[in-house]
């Protein structure tokens, strides 16, 4: 993985003098006090991030902590007053004017909140709008734009006016605009905090499928933790324009920072981010298929439980004993192979956990978790799943 | 001692005369040429509208009131339109449309862009704001004074005059729409690498349509209430129809003239509120 957007020790101060600001940041002045004394705020402070290609890095804040400055530093539509921001290796606050319409034209572009689709222009036309600045022909702007409404299932709505479109959809508009230049980075501003939830979610998933093919470098801005942690690779938490924690989802769920954290994620629903491989044990005790009905009596009786999964010699899954079943074949004589039961249910790692509640609810069971060849990777107990619930 | 005292008097009236005067004395010629071209312009369309057929002019009304709202409104204004011409003051009416016409046209193209340099520099907006309450609020007389000095009677300085007095609508609601675009819908164009004016022709502009096309509306009304008031210093026309009425006490061709500049503003305004509306966005 290569690093795709580096920023450095980044700050956006808004008023009429930044650098009496700037000053004052220096001096380990507060956002406040400096707001007090200067009359200036500090949008974002000192802020380091790195992005890597092809990643989804989600921002998350609530409004006020600086997130939407933050981003709009990315394609300068604010102008940060200190620091650096290099993409593809090139420090791009130091663009002139020329390098900055081609930086915008042709590598980044922008989502966002309440759409900004043009209302005097056709949904066609909307999403032509970067390629019609990049002065490209008619016909191949005419042609990229059915494309891009193709691709965000759009399709013959292209004469619409945007007005006459539902929320999602004038989204997919803005989505498709941005996408019609082909950029490598994608900024998104809230883009779904506008839609109502069941639409949102629809959305996510689709940015999610449409992510798996494009593979942009996706820059996307949320105060919704659930959906920060459901999109993002990694998430950068930010609070007074600073950024408090950066992780994976299940890094910061696991160990978050401080108690302003704490707080954020308290009311998430851990079910919808922790997957299988996250709450699952190490396969033991297992049995082998060659070993016999007495070892594994012994290995249920010495670790006091009721059922032992049996594998093959590649730990291939061939199935689950009980200790009510093997005192019964000891006693008549039947073999190991006897007694395999095959009612218990398998999942794969990347299961979400709350997707295997139903399976929880109903097995008697540990749920299996395998790989595509069936080999057994870990077991997780029924209290793990369903503690979920709980916590 | 109530009275103001005298010794506090500061004659600012002699100044504006002074500044007057010097302009005649100093710019003259550019005066001179500025009245020039104004006239010539409006000899222009004065020519065409005076050479229009009466029945193809009531034709163009009558489908541009069924175009821009329904055909019982082009009915109306063909109606109405026959009835000036009935009263005897078809070439007068022309005569004020062509004063109308030409201020309005002044008046838009100096007015859009004060308009949009006002959304654009917020110094400029400073300075022009009490220009513009200026301009609204003297009394329309006054403008008839330098109108006279700097182009001498006739119907320049009425074209001059009207202008002066039309021009804040269209320039305000211009300054007006240009703000009112969403920041997102700009930031959305400068975000695909738009230059400042692309942004202005390709958006900006655009989406402030419907707001300075009601600016150009309520302009044009200005310039017809104007004209009347210009003839005083020359302006032919219905004006003068009423003017002269008025000094004769002359119930008969007042009423006449009144009605007629009356449907004249009527059939202009929604003529041109119908234009307005064109361009609404849903």
């Amino acid at each position: 993985m290569s690093i795709h957007i580096k920023v450095e020790n980044l700050t956006k101060i808004f008023g009429k003098n930044p650098r009496a600001a700037l000053k004052k940041l220096e001096q380990n002045m507060s956002k406040n006090e400096i707001l007090e004394k200067t009359g200036q705020t500090v949008g974002v402070n000192n802020v380091s991030f790195e992005v890597e290609k092809g990643e989804i890095f989600v921002i998350m804040g609530l409004s006020g902590s600086g997130k939407s400055t933050l981003i709009r530093c990315l394609n300068l539509l604010n102008k940060p007053d200190k620091g650096k921001i290099f993409i593809d290796g090139e420090n791009i606050v130091q663009y002139n004017r020329e390098d900055l319409r081609s930086f915008r034209q042709n590598k980044i572009a922008m989502v966002f909140q309440h759409f900004g689709l043009f209302s005097h222009k056709t949904v066609k036309k909307n999403v032509e709008y970067g390629l019609e600045i990049k002065d490209i022909s008619r016909e191949e702007r005419s042609s990229i734009a059915n494309e891009m409404l193709e691709t965000v299932g759009l399709e013959g709505w292209g004469d619409k006016n945007p007005n006459e479109l539902s929320g999602g959809m004038q989204q997919r508009v803005g989505l498709a605009r941005a996408l019609a230049n082909n950029p490598d980075i994608l900024l998104m501003d809230e883009p779904f905090s506008a839609l109502d939830p069941l639409i949102r979610r629809d959305m996510q998933l689709e940015l999610l499928d449409l992510q798996s093919k494009l593979k942009k470098t996706i820059v996307f801005i949320t105060h919704d933790v659930n959906e920060a942690f459901k999109i993002g690779d990694r998430v950068a938490v930010m609070k007074d324009g600073e950024i408090v924690q950066i992780g994976t989802p299940e890094e910061i769920l696991s160990n978050p920072e401080n108690t302003y954290i704490r707080d954020f994620v308290k009311d998430i629903d851990r079910t919808k981010i922790m997957q299988a491989k996250n709450i699952m044990y190490k396969p033991s005790p297992l049995i082998f298929i060659r070993d016999g009905l007495k070892v594994a009596m012994n290995r249920m009786s010495s670790h006091g439980i009721s059922s032992v999964f049996v594998v093959d010699r590649e730990r291939i899954l061939q199935g689950i004993v009980t200790i009510d079943d093997t005192i019964e074949a000891i006693k008549s004589n039947k073999t190991l192979k006897d007694i395999i039961r095959q009612d218990y249910f398998t999942t794969d790692e990347e299961t979400y956990v709350q997707d295997l509640l139903p399976q929880a609810i109903e097995t008697k069971y540990p749920i299996a978790v395998v790989d595509e060849k069936n080999k057994l990777l870990g077991i997780i107990v029924r209290a793990a799943v369903l503690s979920g619930l709980v916590d | 001692m109530n009275e103001f005292p005298e010794i506090l008097r500061f004659e600012l009236g002699l100044y504006v005369d002074k500044f007057v005067k010097w302009l005649v004395n100093n710019f003259g010629d550019f005066f001179d040429a500025l009245g020039d071209s104004i006239l010539w312009f409006l000899m222009k369309v004065d020519t065409v509208l005076h050479y229009l057929p009466w029945w193809l002019v009531l034709i163009i009304v009558f489908l541009l009131g069924w175009r821009l709202k329904k055909v019982s409104t082009g009915f109306t204004f063909t109606f109405m339109l026959f009835w000036v011409g009935s009263f005897g003051l078809w070439s007068l009416m022309m005569d004020t449309l062509a004063v109308v016409l030409v201020s309005t046209f002044i008046s838009i193209i100096i007015g859009i862009p004060v308009g949009i340099l006002m959304a654009y520099r917020s110094k400029m907006e400073t300075i022009m704001q009490p220009i513009l309450d200026a301009m609204q609020t003297i009394p329309s007389f006054v403008y008839l004074i330098p109108a006279i000095m700097l182009f001498d009677l006739g119907r320049v300085p009425a074209v001059f005059a009207t202008t002066i007095y039309a021009i804040a609508p269209v320039i305000r609601l211009t300054n007006l729409g240009i703000k009112n675009v969403s920041t997102e819908m700009i930031e959305a164009s400068y975000s695909f690498g738009a230059s400042s004016w692309q942004t202005l022709i390709k958006v900006q502009i655009p989406q402030a349509l419907p707001t300075i096309m009601t600016g150009v509306n309520q302009t044009t009304m200005m310039a017809v209430s104007m004209v009347v008031i210009a003839s005083m210093i020359g302006a032919q026309g219905l004006g003068r129809e009423v003017l002269q009425a008025t000094n004769r006490i002359d119930i008969a061709r007042g009423t006449e003239a009144g009605l007629a500049i009356v449907i004249l503003a009527i059939i202009i305004d929604r003529i041109t509120q119908g234009i307005a509306d064109k361009f609404k966005i849903e």
